[in-house]
């Protein structure tokens, strides 16, 4: 088949193994593929280059992947976006004393609408990346549309950040890795010579691969002001240096001397308080998610029996959702959960179907 | 039914032949008909049936096929099957040129049985050595110089740092006072930025619409402790070729050294470099179908310049270090090259980027011409096209399999515009369109045709987009 017969694919390389892998599939299937790498990194990165970091040392990798596949790549300058829209809002959050969750940011806002609108100038309308996630095409109240699901590696789903995709979206998005397992995946690369086929997974913040995201915050020049740390019935126990460097559920570095370890169970922002209490407090029974971007369904008019993922790192628990407003609900957990942080992310699944997903609150309801 | 095969250079036809060999293909040599117009020679006529094996086979190889043609009683005619090969367009000469095929003849003992180091006494040396001496006669003569005044660098930034460091090496002291331009290659502009830090004093002209400097600017920036202008001859990114004879002229009368950037000029233009009122001049091979890694610079005998490369004698002592014979004997070969052709090419590419620009104007709306119309290369053109991307464009291209430049190789990214355009003034509409395109020696009439095509298909998807 000649190259003009091919339909052609953008495919977002990182320099992983996932991403190579869905590359060699596009291209072994007959796909015009092109590689495109979104760098975010600014160009002082280049002197603290380390692995498993989004840097040059990445881009490095994505050029050999695409030697061996035979297929052009480009580098999308995206390093003033990724801080305009990931960075700042990563530290907006922490100040508005919500835990943030980037990838969902930077999924929707870069990879698949920056990224695929890159794409759709070079002649590709489909773009693709190596998430461990399938779209399922249904019909639904007589339309058509397009269900995000789990991948069929549970172990590395990661359907929970990808949530946010709209049918728009959706439609213009394939991932080549949604049926396989993180082992075949490697296999691939070993036996097609990938440089990065037993590169380490990487699990932090991309844009904080030592996992301090304090010193990231100093560092970005977030306004601070010191205050106090409360018990759960207002007695302060001592000062912070800004309710920015403490999250939800944290237990270190709270800086208190105490015979039972204090948790941080909320941060009030209008107060500028800290609020620690013991790991009971932190157990809820409940939560408001709003911003829901509904994905099985259209909208939800009665309660539904989903299960509910809180957090990427942990499992789906057993859920009732309750509507309260078009994009609002209330979520009920089976057995209480710890921890549920305003900021990040509930995503509700039927099955493998992901029904919607939105984003936890500090509301009560 | 035969097919015939037509390469864009005999090289390519040669390595054809080879490798249809070695896989026992049969094939017949046919002399092309005056109307196919191409680098080469000669084509290869193979059986129909072979057709698409052997084109997936040479094109494994990297052996770019330009055109299948059925070859019959009425004579050639072009299939349908050379749209379907992949197509490869070079313009981007100002980057980089091919190494031409009868250089890569004369270097590539120099790789395997010649290898000694020029300096060593035995034979193997000698070898190497008279090789060099050879060279050097060769690039002096292709630019009117003695042999004895040119020296051999690593490339083209290292003998622009040779010329302007060397030069300040010598006001050590008293430091002293330069003067450049704004639009100078990077090489230069980082070295003058430099020798600010440690006292010196320079100043960059700005320059006009089209990237022109004058003499009198020149003059007026010169004060009592200068000691070196520095103007670019040809801008890489524009085309613009800067009024040397008249600056060198003033910077004569007024004892003050001056050097040019010469690298986009070479081969391009010919020159007489001893009629002209230069002291010294960086050029680099891999800019006129030499290989990459050997640059070097004139220096005008009577002018004193210290090194910055320490180590051995080599080069006069004007360069340490083992010379790179491959690069050199390439360079000697390139310019040999030239002095015969550069004339006749350069008509010729004037003529085809004359072509390029008539196609694009008479059938693109919007658009600007960077440079300066006149004082121009023969082979650049640089347009911007009003509202899209330059990046955007260059990348639809080289899918397309033409290969162009968005300004400075280094500085591609759509959100960085070029410094070369911005200093021109170019406005906000246009500045972050610019595509360069430079032709070389190697393109033909179709490949200028089918740029013209596809740079229209292009800009109107991008431009409807918005």
């Amino acid at each position: 088949m000649s190259k003009q017969d091919k339909k052609r694919v953008a495919v977002l390389l990182s320099g992983g193994v996932d991403s190579s892998v869905a590359a060699f599939f596009l291209a072994r299937d007959g796909y015009d593929a092109i590689g495109l790498t979104m760098k975010v990194w600014q160009d002082e990165c280049i002197k603290t280059d380390r692995e498993n970091c989004c840097g040059p040392r990445a881009l490095t990798d994505v050029r050999k992947i695409c030697h061996i596949l035979k297929i052009p790549y480009y580098v999308l300058r995206c390093e003033k976006e990724f801080k305009k829209r990931v960075i700042d809002y990563f530290c907006q959050e922490y100040s508005n004393g919500r835990t943030p969750n980037p990838c969902v940011i930077c999924n929707d806002k870069l990879k698949f609408e920056t990224s695929l609108e890159k794409a759709r100038e070079f002649g590709a309308d489909t773009i693709a990346t190596g998430h461990y996630a399938r779209i399922h095409e249904r019909v639904v109240c007589g339309k058509k549309r397009y269900v995000l699901a789990k991948g069929v590696d549970k172990k590395k789903d990661q359907s929970y950040f990808l949530f946010n995709l709209t049918q728009k979206q959706l439609r213009h998005v394939v991932f080549p890795l949604g049926e396989l397992g993180k082992d075949e995946v490697r296999k691939v690369a070993k036996e097609n010579g990938f440089p990065v086929h037993d590169k380490k997974d990487s699990t932090e913040i991309c844009f904080i691969p030592d996992n301090d995201y304090k010193s990231f915050l100093k560092k970005q020049h977030v306004k601070v002001k010191k205050g106090n740390i409360v018990d759960t019935e207002g007695k302060v126990l001592g000062t912070h240096e800004g309710i920015q460097f403490y999250t939800i559920g944290q237990r270190r570095g709270i800086g208190i001397a105490a015979k039972n370890p204090y948790y941080v169970v909320r941060i009030d922002v209008e107060k500028n308080i800290v609020i620690v209490g013991d790991n009971d407090d932190l157990l809820r029974k409940d939560c408001v998610v709003n911003e829901v971007n509904w994905g099985a369904i259209t909208s939800l008019d009665a309660k539904m029996n989903v299960t509910a993922k809180i957090r990427y790192n942990s499992p789906a628990v057993s859920a009732v959702i309750y509507p309260l407003a078009k994009k609002k609900v209330r979520v009920v957990f089976k057995t209480v959960q710890r921890a549920v942080a305003p900021g990040q992310a509930a995503v509700f699944y039927d099955g493998d179907d992901v029904v919607g997903g939105g984003w936890i609150t500090h509301e009560k309801d | 039914m035969n097919y015939a095969l037509v390469f864009r250079t005999t090289h390519q036809t040669m390595m054809a032949e080879e490798v249809l060999s070695l896989n026992s293909y049969y094939f017949d040599t046919l002399p092309l008909p005056k109307e196919i117009k191409t680098g080469c020679t000669i084509a290869l006529s193979i059986q129909k049936d072979d057709c698409p094996l052997i084109i997936a086979l040479l094109k494994n190889e990297n052996i770019v096929v330009e055109g299948v043609y059925e070859v019959g009683d009425a004579g050639w005619k072009k299939i349908d099957y050379a749209h379907k090969v992949d197509r490869r367009v070079y313009l981007d000469n100002n980057a980089s040129t091919p190494v031409a095929h009868e250089v890569v003849h004369v270097l590539l003992p120099y790789l395997e049985e010649h290898y000694g180091n020029p300096s060593s006494i035995h034979l193997i040396g000698r070898e190497a050595r008279i090789a060099i001496d050879e060279a050097r006669d060769e690039v002096a003569t292709l630019m009117g110089a003695e042999s004895e005044e040119i020296i051999f660098t690593g490339n083209g930034t290292e003998a622009n740092n040779f010329a302007i460091k060397g030069i300040a090496e010598l006001h050590a002291v008293n430091k002293g006072h330069i003067i450049t331009t704004v639009i100078e290659h990077p090489s230069v502009l980082e070295s003058c930025r430099y020798l600010e830090k440690y006292g010196y004093e320079v100043t960059y002209l700005p320059v006009d619409a089209f990237g022109l400097v004058s003499a009198d600017q020149v003059k007026n920036a010169i004060k009592k402790n200068t000691i070196l202008i520095t103007v670019q001859w040809a801008n890489n990114e524009i085309g613009t070729l800067q009024p040397v004879t008249e600056i060198g002229t003033l910077a004569l009368e007024q004892g003050i050294v001056f050097h040019t950037d010469a690298i986009q000029v070479i081969g391009k233009i010919p020159y007489d470099v001893h009629s002209l009122p230069i002291d010294m001049l960086t050029f680099s091979a891999h800019k006129f179908y030499g290989p990459k890694g050997c640059g070097g610079l004139y220096i005008r005998r009577n002018i004193q310049v210290l090194p910055i490369i320490h180590g051995g004698k080599q080069e006069r002592g004007m360069r340490a270090g083992t010379e790179n014979s491959i690069g050199i004997v390439g360079a000697g070969a390139a310019a040999m090259l030239l002095k015969e052709s550069q004339v006749e090419d350069s008509t010729e590419i004037k003529r085809l980027r004359d072509l390029l620009y008539e196609g694009i104007a008479s059938s693109i709306e919007g658009i600007k011409v960077n440079g300066d119309p006149e004082k121009l290369l023969p082979n650049t053109l640089n347009i911007s096209f009003k509202g899209v991307d330059g990046e955007s464009l260059l990348i639809n291209l080289d899918l397309e399999g033409i290969n162009v430049s968005t300004g400075s190789a280094c500085a591609s990214g759509s959100t960085e515009p070029s410094y070369v355009l911005k200093a021109c003034g170019v406005s906000d509409e246009y500045i972050n369109g610019g595509i360069r395109f430079s032709l070389g020696r190697e393109n033909t009439e179709d490949d200028i045709l089918y740029t013209i095509e596809k740079t229209k298909e292009i800009v109107n998807r991008l431009r409807k987009k918005q």
